[in-house]
């Protein structure tokens, strides 16, 4: 009991680093309806910034991550204006081939920035376990659980009540008409990507002190997360939190009970298997066009 | 400037629209068939390469291009091909009869793949099809007694009527090229008959075919397994060329590799998937020729440019350090993919096609005439 309970923990945690970069995923799809491939590795990179700005100028924790948050706000922006906006309107599938892309130069070039070697960020809660019992739980696991809530709420009530929220709604069903409605479609565009560049970013740090940091990490996570955001459906920010939990769970799970090898695969059978049954994901809207 | 006329369906859909067809064709297949005595081994083998890509690049044009189909799970069709030789291989039975059985197999777990594919658009098929990948690497890393696991299986060279072909002999590539041109060649039949016509219906508008009385669900299953047939198909041979596969070769990198075939070819055009294969495989070695000349050249252009001896030996050590750093292929790689989808989105034939138009049209081309539209009214959410 006491191992499936520690088990169950350690996969909510997991899935909360899942469902944080599922969260990016699902902010761009949301306001642009643009899938970027490219997720994973904007987490990666502002964790590099992160350890940059902690780890090799020795700054303050918070200063450290709020700096990396700010400068992958940039980044995000600068990513939307030179590879995304020149090819919003254009067929889906062209933008998911430019992310590909955009990942594809982002993981090799800071891995010839940092090198290819494992980083590690000194938190402050990253040596103290809290015991319930006989329960062991790490503060580094359980600041990124808290953390996972709070941003999921704060995102939430941004997108359902705020203004620039309901003006991200409006111009991911329809760009033309929000923007007759005077909503400046390009400035939300590039707001949501700095907004997602900067939750990737927190869960890059959050992350650093459970699997550390190296140039490969966003591609391995971005793909566990992408079936995360599928899972919950593409377009409902719990849902992404909840798919991501979904699938940390089943991960370590699996992990535990099964034989090897299932730790891997299990994620993307549940996932099968809900789209077989479910092809809009446990969250989403489906809607058919009427003619 | 010809001009064709035409005056009934039979002069739209014929294969050689006019006799300037044959002479193109026939000095390209001429070159082909002497290039094995006159070109270098490393050169042949890259040619090997090209025709199994073009293969996979066409089976993906059939799904993707054609059928609207995103597939990111090729690598696995691809690898139940090249396992399934190796595996029938091992049992003794002939090649002709394997090559067959491998693409008839991958053409069943293809239509398998497409009944769950039927409900799902967009994203959700893209990740669908990732998903059923990730599965089928893992089994062929764990089920051993079959796949002989991560260690991988070896496989021996393809015996035709009794004699041994070697992988890097003619012979082997007349038979890919004989494959790669059956291919094109069955594929522009497909699709020119009814069941092309309802695919690129499907493509265009799932709503209108339907109502046009196009059995949706039908056509999409017959595009998922053919496309992954021919993918069998090129799996022996690209089992047959490596000689030794194992699961790590058939990951998602491929898959990507596959898509950029076709997105750097173009996507509207069967040559679209051969140009792409050659731009995708003669990258390496032409990156390689980059990385080793490149510092000498750039030192020499400083030293005529006025720089002294010491500085431009110091150039060059520069570039070279710069040019051997580690993942500078990758940065390139996305650099190119990026380039591609913003500025030249109709692939390498497009491009082919703009410069013949120039030319047909001289002083009266305009540039328009290939934009493409951009929609922002239309969600992909609900179609």
């Amino acid at each position: 009991m006491l191992d499936f309970v520690q088990q169950l923990v350690s996969g909510v945690a997991l899935g909360c680093v899942y469902g944080l970069i599922a969260l990016g995923f699902v902010l761009v799809y949301k306001a642009t309806e643009v899938v970027n491939f490219a997720q994973g590795d904007l987490m990666m990179l502002g964790g590099f910034f992160a350890f940059t700005f902690i780890g090799m100028m020795g700054l303050n924790y918070w200063i450290g991550f709020a700096g990396a948050v700010a400068a992958m706000a940039l980044f995000g922006m600068l990513a939307e204006r030179v590879v995304v906006r020149p090819i919003l309107g254009y067929p889906q599938f062209s933008i998911i081939m430019a992310t590909i892309g955009l990942g594809y130069f982002l993981r090799s070039v800071s891995g010839m920035i940092w090198g290819t070697d494992d980083f590690k960020i000194d938190t402050p809660f990253s040596q103290g376990v809290l015991r319930i019992g006989s329960l062991v739980l790490a503060y580094d696991k359980l600041s990124v659980i808290a953390a996972t809530v709070i941003l999921c709420t704060l995102l939430w009530l941004f997108f359902n009540k705020t203004t620039l929220g309901t003006a991200m709604r409006a111009s991911s069903e329809n760009m033309l008409a929000a923007y007759y409605m005077g909503i400046p479609v390009k400035r939300v565009v590039s707001i949501v990507w700095a907004i997602s560049a900067a939750v990737a970013t927190c869960a890059g740090v959050l992350l650093a002190p459970i699997t550390f940091i190296h140039s490969n990490v966003g591609l391995v996570l971005g793909l566990k997360a992408f079936p995360a955001a599928v899972l919950g459906g593409f377009g409902s920010i719990p849902g992404a939190v909840v798919g991501g939990v979904l699938i940390g769970v089943i991960e370590s799970m699996a992990g535990f009970y099964l034989a090897e090898g299932w730790k891997d695969v299990a994620p993307y059978i549940v996932l099968l298997a809900v789209l077989l049954l479910k092809p809009e994901g446990l969250f989403g809207l489906h809607v058919r066009k009427k003619v | 400037m010809r001009f064709l006329f035409k005056t009934d369906y039979e002069d739209d859909i014929r294969l050689f629209p006019h006799s300037g067809y044959f002479v193109s064709y026939g000095l390209l297949l001429a070159v082909l068939l002497i290039a094995p005595y006159v070109l270098s081994s490393y050169l042949m083998s890259q040619l090997v390469f090209v025709c199994i890509y073009a293969t996979v690049g066409v089976a993906l044009l059939i799904l993707t291009g054609f059928t609207g189909q995103a597939s990111l799970g090729h690598a696995a069709f691809l690898a139940i091909g090249a396992y399934t030789a190796a595996y029938l291989q091992k049992y003794g039975v002939p090649f002709p009869v394997y090559f067959l059985a491998a693409g008839l197999l991958t053409g069943l777990i293809g239509a398998l793949v497409g009944f769950p594919a039927l409900r799902l658009q967009g994203i959700y098929l893209v990740i669908a099809t990732i998903s059923f990948a990730f599965i089928v690497e893992e089994i062929l890393a764990r089920w051993e007694s079959v796949t002989n696991g991560n260690e991988g299986m070896r496989i021996k060279a393809v015996s035709l009527f009794g004699v041994a072909v070697s992988r890097d002999s003619p012979t082997f590539y007349f038979l890919c090229l004989a494959v790669l041109v059956l291919t094109i060649v069955g594929t522009l039949n497909l699709l020119r008959s009814p069941t092309g016509r309802a695919f690129v219906a499907i493509r265009d508008s799932e709503t209108a075919a339907r109502s046009m009385g196009v059995n949706v669900a039908l056509y999409k299953v017959k595009s998922f397994a053919i496309s992954a047939a021919i993918t069998g198909f090129a799996g022996v041979l690209f089992a047959h060329k490596l000689s030794f596969i194992s699961p790590e070769m058939f990951t998602l990198q491929l898959s990507i590799e596959f898509i950029i075939v076709i997105l750097i070819g173009g996507t509207f055009s069967l040559h679209g998937a051969v140009l792409g294969a050659i731009f995708i495989v003669m990258i390496d070695p032409f990156l390689t020729y980059l990385k080793d000349d490149m510092p000498g050249i750039i030192a020499g252009i400083a030293a005529t440019f006025g720089a002294g001896t010491q500085a431009a030996a110091n150039v060059q050590s520069k570039v070279a350090a710069f040019a051997s750093l580690n993942g500078l292929k990758g940065a390139i790689y996305g650099i190119i993919i990026v380039l591609f989808v913003l500025f030249e989105p109709l692939g390498l034939y497009g491009r082919w096609l703009k410069i013949k138009l120039f030319f047909q049209l001289f002083p009266l081309y305009k540039r328009a005439t290939f934009k493409r539209q951009k929609i922002y009214v239309k969600s992909e959410r609900n179609r």
